[in-house]
């Protein structure tokens, strides 16, 4: 059946082996039409669910264990259940994917709108409400076009908006799209976003969305993946779901592996069952490091997640391990590294996408991140300091106090500091930026010494500006 | 230069409605404008605050926070060579800094002719494909300096008809037929669907319907 | 407010929980930054500010704290306490996470301190001092910007010295309703700006610069004058408006050169109007009259205080019935009292008025149930709003309201013939025609809600019943909403009120200064000091004699004045021929009146035509007490000294009368004090020693609650055959002296606008114009106008008294509505303007022969 092969109609996508749950339709060159969805098998799970009570439906997600595919892997059904019996009540359907890596959402838009806004009026249903909002990213024009195209469809035959499949349910699926801010990812920034206002993220506590979000009221925001598995999981029920993966984590997970392999591409994997060396080195997976090149280092969630190296291979992607072993599986995005990679520039890479994205509310990111950037590029423009180090170190401990989650390195004795990262900021957008350089100078603190002592004559740092404050009064 | 046309605010009221809150219609709003102009222009500012209630600083606040809003004219074409961490490692970088030489402007530039703005975007989601661009948002994945030639001849040719002027995202927008829309009521209005109130009526256990 | 709740049950008890290993306690719902304030323990802050919603942004606050899961640093300002939450301000992990935060807001920060405004009481620069480091580890280029830019005519704005903490941009757009500055732009690169062209032209800016907690934002009239070491200051109250703003008056080298606002509780919570902030300006104007004058033949020239008091004495001596005292709500209310006994006590005139003709009938402001500020807008109430816009008349209190309908969940009916500024926040809005606004409440109050009454809907009528006759409590803010109808309209809505809503209290939004005062002091005909009415059988402690006889009013006296009755009239800071609606008859009243006598600080219109000037001190340069609109009494000093021989008001009185050979019985305000508290039952228990250091000071309610006579509701007026009826109302910024003699207020007026409604604009055929004239009699003007739906048909709203404009010169008080002729400006239109035309038939006056 399966191809073990690039389809051409989803750029990226890699036809192999294993259970297809969200990409089944991915083969079909107009897997996007309304037509085509209903071929095969769409819009019937829904209607299943009408018929029954929404506490059912509800508890049927419960039951999956069905975690959220959106980078912090909480179980949806618990989240929903976080919702106090408020209304209005609303659903956001978070679109906006931009983790540095992350390319599975677009995809799933893209190629499959019907699976989502199906996926949208369960969970719908099964909340209680009427109001859906569909928060897709803005540089994706043609994922917009493809949903609000399925969504004219779908209200056209009588799918969504009133009377839905001549029942007297009523839900309203609102197509939106962003503008261009990574930082509109995170939830809360997200429902700012959907506002009118600048996606600047709310504190938690006590902006809990699920309790208050949307206008301030009870929000629930999941990922487009996620609620793309409700018409799956609906029509084949939870034992067949949990035949997939592992018992902590069933199902699957659509993953994008980048970088320096043989085969990178978006993979539908058995959730918490494959290893990372399986997914690298399987002849099903990525069939190897580019050239037969040495394995430097890899990042296993995203640009957000501190680097593994060749010790952690063996792992399973399981979420409970990865974070005892130092860092996350994220939003599902693995980006793979050889040896000719140069650490400080793949670290200030990284870095410098979180300092331009930084929304600026609050201080130490806004600050931090800018002022990490600039000492790396410093670096990297060979005018480094030695003492350039140990500031990064203490920047880094300013946003993200106490030890920064990291990799075991038995070579140097360390061990593995568990994630999460504590924060001094409002959301993890500022710790994340100290992944790539806690992962970097922890493993290569070579390479930018060695930069350093090439550059050929570093700054002094100007007395002008030695003193934090100048004395005013007399 | 300019406010939304006649034709716009027509569209614009459709967008607005659909929302519990005009506020919310914003960004979609923007977007009009710079559909209308290529860019998002201070008069069209002024004129969106107006049309949700709001102040031109609120929507300045708003327009600035997010990169895709131009607020002075950019050109034709906008190409957004990603060179985040999976790009660069397959030559993003290269592929920029070729850009920049075909083209003759630097990142962040617009050629004389109107034709050509270059920007160094984040990622850009199609990592497998790396090195990869959009040109107003539709993707070129896989691309060496060669093909990236190509492209440029093809635009400056009118051969690619696929690729809309700048401003123009979603060709097929959603539409609503007034007489298919469950109803959207303001967050202080809306209150407990009709048919979620009946089935928890009907869920109940006899002796609490009693 | 939740604190002095609380404070009778809860402090005792309240929430426990471990500060530093000592065991304390917050009150209910206590964010823990405020808690620890309570406790003793301060910590630094930037971003949150008591008075607005926490944000949490500038991480300065954060705290180690441990709520049984282990600790963790969490923002203090965002923080309620709980129970038991184990808090530690001082550990190392706060304290490097307090030093890391210090450490990246100095990162970008200019080291501009020497010439820094806010050098020297800077929080960044203190904290700097207490917490960071001596030495910047910082190398990198800083952020530029271009230095100050003005973002309004006066706030500028230094983006370097910016540490984006969001408390200029919340203070405009959550407490100010102003959103004119915003943050633009994203990540490092954010600033605060405002759009291109539109300036930050809020009554409210000078906030923003007083939160600031840098020098990013300073005042364009405070910038460079002085240097905080160098200040003296004292708390006072501003007598901008009457709803008695309590103020720090600052001053250098005997200059007052800044005001910050107090944060009193019960009153302005810190917020000023920029009225209130930067009028003492007119304080050091070159116009002052700095000593006594009188006039020799054609002008003014200086005299001794002798010669002009014993002038005043000789023109004091005519008949009490003969003699007239117009004014004294700038006064304070000692000098109200003063005046008040040598006018009815000593002199026995009942022609005394301190409204001028713009105001309501005094029984309504004394008599009425008082509520305070506080019950007006307590949590769960329903506000009634029938008067002026009170941003434009009492602006800090209109901060009071919105906060409370916003915030607090109180309810808003507002009943004004147009849109203002809360229009917004109104639950239900009553838009009535001029003249009908009585015959709308005597609607609701008779039950007549199927129909619409003066172009109220039904629908509005029946929920705005609804509301008046609930549960909730009741407070009505009531004012004069339009200057072109008689009072007596707004009265007859009071009585409706009265018998919908027996319970209801009542706040009198009249605007001048200390109104409250004066009335409460007898300077308005019938009363005596105290709210006690005149009459043969009552007199006043320490006074020889009271009136004899009924007095006018403004308007009577005038009158009388113009008629040739009135011998002397006393002007008492009072600008009768700038101020009062009838122009025309304060000028036919100064013409025909012998002697006029001005007890002023400024030549005004009206003092420039006075035989003798008086120059008395200012704001800022007297001591003594305040009653503002709530019957709030609290302390105004005296922080410089008054130019020249200018004296305080009471003093004044007290020489007059020792010319005219009567003692006052007080030479010091000490003495004058315990006479008031002897002779007015209101004042008889007043600390006044205590009153500079009360929080709030002491509110005085009489609890009068007087049976008062409404009378028959007036009819309707008719309609007016042709032409707009008038709505007539204030600006904040306007042709009024002390803004005039405000070299940064000056140019603050906008000018005159004409307003009507989308029928009219049809009517009248302005689709291409732009331009009206509007004229009555001989006088009109061209003006640019504006369609507002908020204005009913047939109606014209305009402000009353704009540089350049006088609508004052549109209007008479014979007419209980006053009514213009409007048409298209000539030569002001793309087409011939003759077309749209109207006929401008003879004005017309739609006058019941009403009562003033």
């Amino acid at each position: 059946m399966a191809t073990n092969d690039y389809i051409p109609h989803a750029p990226g996508f890699v036809d192999n082996e294993g259970p297809k749950i969200v990409s089944s339709r991915f083969g079909h060159a107009d897997s996007f039409t309304l037509e085509r969805y209903e071929q095969t098998g769409g819009y019937q799970a829904v209607r299943s669910v009408l018929a029954g009570s929404t506490s059912d439906a509800a508890q049927l997600v419960k039951d999956a264990v069905l975690l959220g595919r959106g980078g912090a892997g909480f179980p949806a059904g618990v989240k929903w259940g976080f919702m106090p019996p408020v209304w209005p009540r609303y659903l956001v359907v978070n679109g906006d994917e931009s983790e540095p890596g992350t390319y599975k959402d677009r995809l799933l838009m893209e190629r499959d709108p019907h699976q989502l806004i199906e996926g949208c009026l369960i969970a719908c249903y099964a909340l209680g409400l009427n109001t859906c909002f569909l928060y897709v990213r803005g540089e994706m024009a043609e994922a917009q076009e493809r949903i609000g195209t399925a969504l004219n469809d779908a209200y056209d035959a009588g799918y969504v908006g009133r009377d839905m499949f001549g029942t007297d349910v009523a839900i309203d699926i609102v197509l939106h799209w962003g503008a261009g801010a990574y930082i509109v990812g995170e939830e809360t920034a997200l429902i700012e976003s959907l506002e009118g206002n600048r996606g600047m993220p709310r504190l938690k506590p006590p902006f809990f969305p699920a309790a208050k979000g949307l206008y301030m009221k009870p929000t629930i925001v999941n990922n487009v993946e996620t609620l793309a598995n409700l018409p799956w999981l609906f029509t084949n029920g939870v034992d067949a779901y949990k035949e997939y993966g592992s018992e902590r984590s069933p199902g699957t997970r659509m993953l994008a592996v980048s970088g320096h392999v043989n085969r990178p591409g978006v993979y539908e994997v058995e959730q918490g069952v494959v290893t990372f060396r399986e997914l690298f080195y399987g002849d099903n997976y990525c069939q190897g490091i580019r050239d037969g090149n040495d394995l430097k280092m890899f990042i296993p969630g995203g640009g957000s997640a501190p680097w593994f190296f060749e010790e952690q291979l063996d792992l399973p992607m399981e979420a409970a391990d990865v974070g005892s072993a130092g860092s996350m599986l994220g939003s599902g995005a693995l980006v793979v590294m050889d040896e000719t990679t140069d650490a400080v520039k793949a670290c200030l890479r990284i870095v410098r996408f979180f300092a331009r994205e930084s929304c600026g509310k609050c201080t130490p990111c806004r600050e931090g991140t800018t002022w990490e950037e600039q000492i790396l590029q410093r670096i990297l423009d060979g005018n480094g300091r030695p003492e350039d180090l140990d500031l990064l170190a203490d920047i880094g401990s300013q946003i993200s106090p106490g030890e920064y989650p990291a990799a075991a390195h038995p070579e140097a004795g360390l061990t593995a500091v568990p994630f999460p990262p504590k924060q001094t900021t409002i959301c993890p957008l500022g710790p994340s930026s100290v992944a790539p350089i806690t992962s970097a100078i922890r493993r290569f603190r070579h390479e930018f010494e060695a930069a350093i002592a090439a550059s050929p004559a570093a700054p002094e740092s100007d007395p002008e500006q030695r003193d934090a404050v100048v004395e005013v009064s007399a | 230069m300019s406010r939304l046309t006649a034709e716009n605010v027509l569209l614009a009221q459709e967008i607005i409605a659909r929302y519990p809150r005009p506020k919310s219609a914003l960004i979609p709003l923007l977007h009009l404008a710079q559909e209308q102009d290529g860019y998002v222009a201070a008069d069209a500012m002024e004129h969106l605050a107006e049309l949700i209630g709001s102040t031109p600083a609120e929507v300045l606040g708003t327009c600035s926070f997010y990169e895709m809003f131009k607020r002075e004219p950019v050109g034709r074409y906008v190409i957004n060579v990603c060179t985040n961490i999976s790009c660069q490692l397959n030559g993003g970088e290269e592929l920029l800094h070729h850009a920049e030489e075909a083209l003759g402007i630097r990142a962040g530039g617009t050629t004389d002719d109107g034709l050509f703005t270059l920007e160094d975007v984040e990622c850009i989601a199609a990592c497998t494909e790396a090195p990869c661009l959009q040109v107003n948002y539709r993707y070129e994945y896989r691309i060496d300096g060669g093909g990236f030639d190509r492209l440029v001849d093809d635009l400056r040719n009118n051969a690619r008809p696929d690729i809309p002027r700048h401003g123009t995202l979603a060709r097929d927008r959603q539409h609503i037929p007034a007489d298919r829309l469950a109803g959207i009521a303001s967050p202080e209005t809306a209150g407990t669907p009709a048919w979620f109130e009946r089935r928890q009526k009907a869920e109940a256990p006899a002796e609490e319907r009693a | 407010m939740t604190a002095t709740e609380n404070q009778g049950t809860e402090a005792v008890t309240g929430v426990p929980f471990n500060l530093n290993g000592r065991a304390v306690h917050a009150t209910d719902g206590e964010l823990l930054i405020e808690a620890c304030e309570r406790n003793g323990v301060h910590i630094p802050r930037f971003c949150y500010h008591n008075r607005m919603k926490p944000v949490g942004m500038c991480r300065m606050c954060l705290v180690e704290v441990d709520t049984g899961r282990g600790p963790a640093l969490q923002p203090s300002c965002m923080l309620p306490v709980t129970p038991d939450m184990q808090v530690e301000t001082e550990s190392e992990v706060t304290k490097q996470a307090q030093d890391g935060v210090l450490e990246f807001l100095l990162t970008n920060h200019p080291l501009d301190c020497p010439v820094c405004d806010k050098g020297g009481e800077c929080p960044l620069q203190d904290n700097a001092y207490a917490f960071g480091p001596g030495e910047s580890r910082f190398i990198e280029e800083k952020r530029h910007y271009e230095k100050p830019i003005p973002i309004s005519d006066l706030v500028h704005l230094d983006r370097e010295r910016c540490i984006l903490c969001d408390r200029c941009t919340r203070f405009a757009s959550e407490v100010a309703g102003d959103p004119l500055i915003h943050f633009i732009d994203r990540g490092s690169q954010t600033q605060v700006n405002t759009f291109p062209d539109h300036p930050f032209s809020s009554y409210f800016s000078g906030n923003t610069v007083q939160i600031c907690p840098v020098g990013a934002l300073t005042a364009a009239p405070y910038r460079f004058k002085a240097r905080p070491w160098d200040l003296e200051a004292i708390e006072s109250t501003s007598t901008v408006d009457a709803t008695g703003a309590r103020v720090v008056l600052q001053s250098s080298q005997d200059e007052l050169v800044r005001i910050l606002g107090l944060d009193s509780d019960a009153v302005n919570w810190s917020w000023l109007s920029d009225k209130d902030r930067f009028i003492h300006e007119a304080n050091r104007s070159e116009n002052r009259v700095t000593e006594p004058l009188a006039r020799v033949d054609d002008g003014l020239q200086a005299t001794r205080w002798g010669d002009a008091t014993a002038k005043v004495a000789t023109a004091l001596q005519a008949d009490a019935s003969r003699i007239a005292v117009i004014g004294g709500a700038r006064l304070s209310l000692e000098s109200q009292y003063a005046w008040a006994k040598l006018a009815k006590g000593v002199i026995g005139t009942d022609n005394v008025d301190t409204q001028l003709a713009d105001g309501l009938p005094a029984a309504l402001a004394l008599g009425l149930p008082r509520a305070t500020i506080d019950e007006v807008c307590a949590p769960g109430g329903v506000i009634v709003l029938l008067g002026p816009d009170p941003k434009e008349e009492l602006p800090s209190l209109s901060l009071r309201i919105r906060h409370a309908v916003i915030e607090d969940g109180a309810t808003l009916i507002e009943i004004t013939p147009r849109a203002t500024s809360l229009s917004d926040l109104a639950s239900v809005r009553l838009r009535a025609t001029p003249g009908i606004v009585g015959q709308v409440l005597v609607a609701i109050a008779n039950d007549q809600l199927s129909a619409d009454v003066g172009g109220v809907a039904a629908s509005d009528l029946q929920a705005a019943a609804t509301l008046l006759r609930g549960e909730r409590p009741l407070s009505v803010v009531f004012g004069r909403a339009n200057l072109a109808e008689s009072a007596r309209y707004t009265a007859d809505a009071i009585g409706a009120i009265r018998s919908i809503a027996p319970d209801a209290s009542y706040l009198p939004a009249l605007r001048r200064g200390n109104v409250n005062g004066a009335l409460e002091m007898g300077l308005t005909p019938g009363f005596l000091p105290g709210g006690v009415r005149n009459s043969a059988e009552v007199g006043v402690e320490h006074w020889p004699t009271t009136p004899e006889f009924q007095g006018a009013d403004t308007e009577g006296i005038l009158r009388a004045a113009a008629d040739g009755n009135i011998d002397t009239l006393i002007l008492l800071g009072a600008d009768p021929l700038g101020d009062v609606p009838d122009a025309v008859l304060s000028a036919s009243a100064i013409e025909n009146v012998s002697t006029v006598i001005a007890v002023d600080s400024f030549l005004t219109d009206s003092s420039s035509k006075a035989d003798v000037v008086l120059p008395a001190a200012m704001f800022g340069e007297a001591d003594g007490a305040f009653l503002n609109v709530e019957g709030r009494l609290s302390p105004l000093s005296a922080k410089v000294t008054s130019p020249g021989l200018a004296r305080p008001d009471w003093m004044i009185a007290a020489e007059v009368s020792l010319a005219m050979g009567d003692d006052l019985g007080f030479g010091t305000l000490d003495e004058l004090r315990q006479e008031m508290s002897a002779a007015v039952a209101s004042l008889a228990d007043v600390d006044w020693p205590g009153l500079s250091s009360a929080d709030d000071g002491p509110v005085l309610r009489p609890h009068r609650n007087w049976d008062l006579e409404f009378g028959k509701p007036a009819d309707a007026p008719p309609e007016p055959k042709s032409g707009l009826r008038l709505l007539v109302d204030r600006k904040l910024w306007d042709a009024g002296t002390m803004t005039a003699e405000s070299p940064s207020l000056v140019g603050l007026a906008e000018p005159a606008v004409l307003r009507l409604s989308p029928s009219d604009a049809v009517g009248l055929n302005l689709v291409d114009a732009s331009h009206v004239t509007v004229e009555q009699g001989d006088e009109s003007y061209d003006l640019p106008f504006v369609v507002d739906e908020s204005v009913a048909p047939r109606t014209a709203w305009l402000p009353i008294r704009l540089p350049g404009f006088d609508a004052r010169k549109l209007l008479s008080s014979g007419g209980s509505v006053n009514s213009i002729q409007a048409r298209i400006a000539d030569g002001l239109t793309d087409d011939d303007a003759g077309d749209g035309g109207e006929p401008t038939a003879e004005s017309e006056d739609t006058s019941d022969g009403g009562r003033q």
